[in-house]
């Protein structure tokens, strides 16, 4: 079967163009400073051909078939890249809805005469675009999901750096929670540098965790007794009063490793481990 | 004295994901009732442990938050459920130290002595059952 809207959009596809992009334009929330409006013009009349590509099939409802898989294509990579560019659910969708709109009054004008034919093809039409921006929903949270696994990954690099304070003196702020996996990573990292900075006092600071429970606490004592292996002290600072609280609740036994309530004060009592003291200078005549 | 539930939200527990999203939910329950920082210390660590015991021991189950009042006061409950191993002497696991894992054995007594209410209900075989209330003061 012949499609008439394709004949249509055929014929008058720059009415239809202009009336989307004009559509687009009106839209409040469409983002200028994100992207131009050749990039616009562009990305419109790209779509609108490869649509119109497709429904000459005849084919309206089934867009898993071959005819739409470059629409589907330039929907997806559109969709992603506005993901990225931090563009909205709504902008992003609205993008394909406006589209909608520019057809039907394209369609009104042209079968205005027969009415069976428009509303036919007019109810055709906007179930296909409405699974297409379905799919391009789809496709833009898939964008953001990429961009949330990104920050993942950067969070866990960035995450436990080890800091060489004074010399034989190590700092580790550990923040967020602390699991097996992260908790292995720390390990790892601070005895690595007590070998490498021949360092004998190591801070550990977790002012930054958010929850001490009995798995977490555990994991410290572990970190503290591998280090003692090799020599150095640790001593854990950032103990918040709540936190100290639900320790002894929880019956951790924590006696056995130096605890203080601030980093400045684990620093403190390091600089005197080494028989170092910090003084005001004095001050010029 | 009969109780009221106010709100209540379901989450299902089978990752370490889950579980920093269950703590982050309960908190914004706990701080939307006003509850002081140090009982909400309390609830979320004896909540941190029982989940934890959901994924060590059944690998996975189900939460249910909610917050309840009896007129008197408010607070926060929440139900743990797993259909995991359950568990043979209730008695002896809140005993502090004992564990058939490898953890400090902490973990269900500590979790009983930061809330206000505790009940475990487990069958062998079956799953386990725990519910606790804190209450906002």
């Amino acid at each position: 079967m012949a499609s008439k809207t394709s004949d249509i959009l055929n014929k008058r596809k720059k009415l239809v163009l202009e009336t989307w992009i004009n559509n687009q334009l009106q839209d409040p929330t469409l983002r200028e400073d994100l992207m131009t409006n050749q990039e616009l013009h562009g990305q419109s009349e790209e779509l609108l051909d490869s649509f119109n590509q497709a429904i000459r099939s005849g084919n309206y409802t089934d867009i898993d078939s071959q005819e739409y898989y470059p629409v589907l294509d330039i929907l997806n990579s559109l969709s992603v890249t506005r993901a990225h560019a931090g563009f909205s659910p709504r902008e992003t969708a609205t993008f394909v809805l406006s589209l909608k709109r520019a057809i039907v009054e394209v369609l009104q004008q042209e079968l205005a005469q027969d009415q069976a034919l428009l509303i036919s093809e007019i109810l055709k039409i906007s179930d296909l675009l409405d699974s297409l921006s379905i799919s391009t929903l789809e496709a833009f949270i898939k964008g953001r999901e990429e961009v949330i696994l990104r920050q993942t990954n950067e969070i866990n690099e960035i995450s436990t750096p080890v800091i060489r304070v004074w010399e034989g003196i190590l700092a580790l702020p550990i923040i967020g929670t602390l699991d097996s996996e992260r908790t292995q990573i720390i390990m790892e990292n601070l005895l690595q540098e007590i070998v490498n900075t021949s360092s004998n006092i190591a801070i550990l600071d977790i002012s930054g965790v958010p929850t001490v429970d009995t798995l977490v606490a555990q994991h410290l004592i572990k970190t503290v007794s591998a280090a003692r292996l090799m020599g150095a002290e640790c001593i854990i600072s950032g103990i918040r009063p709540e936190i100290a609280q639900t320790i002894v609740h929880l019956g951790i036994d924590l006696l056995g490793v130096q605890t203080k309530a601030s980093l400045a004060a684990a620093l403190q009592t390091a600089f005197s481990r080494q028989q170092l003291s910090v003084v005001k200078a004095k001050a010029k005549p | 004295m009969t109780m009221i539930s106010l709100n209540k939200e379901t989450l299902k527990i089978g990752t370490e994901q889950d579980v920093i999203l269950f703590r982050q939910r309960l908190k914004e329950y706990a701080t939307k009732i006003g509850m002081s920082l140090l009982n909400q210390t309390k609830l979320i660590t004896a909540s941190s442990e029982l989940v934890r015991n959901i994924l060590v021991y059944a690998k996975k189950g189900e939460v249910l938050i909610e917050v309840v009042s009896d007129r008197l006061q408010t607070g926060i409950r929440v139900t743990f459920k797993d259909q995991g191993p359950g568990i043979a002497d209730v008695q002896k696991a809140l005993q502090d130290g004992y564990s058939t894992g490898k953890s400090l054995g902490l973990g269900l007594p500590g979790a009983k002595r930061l809330v206000n209410f505790f009940d475990i209900q487990s069958t062998p075989g079956h799953g386990t059952t725990v519910t606790i209330i804190r209450w906002k003061r």
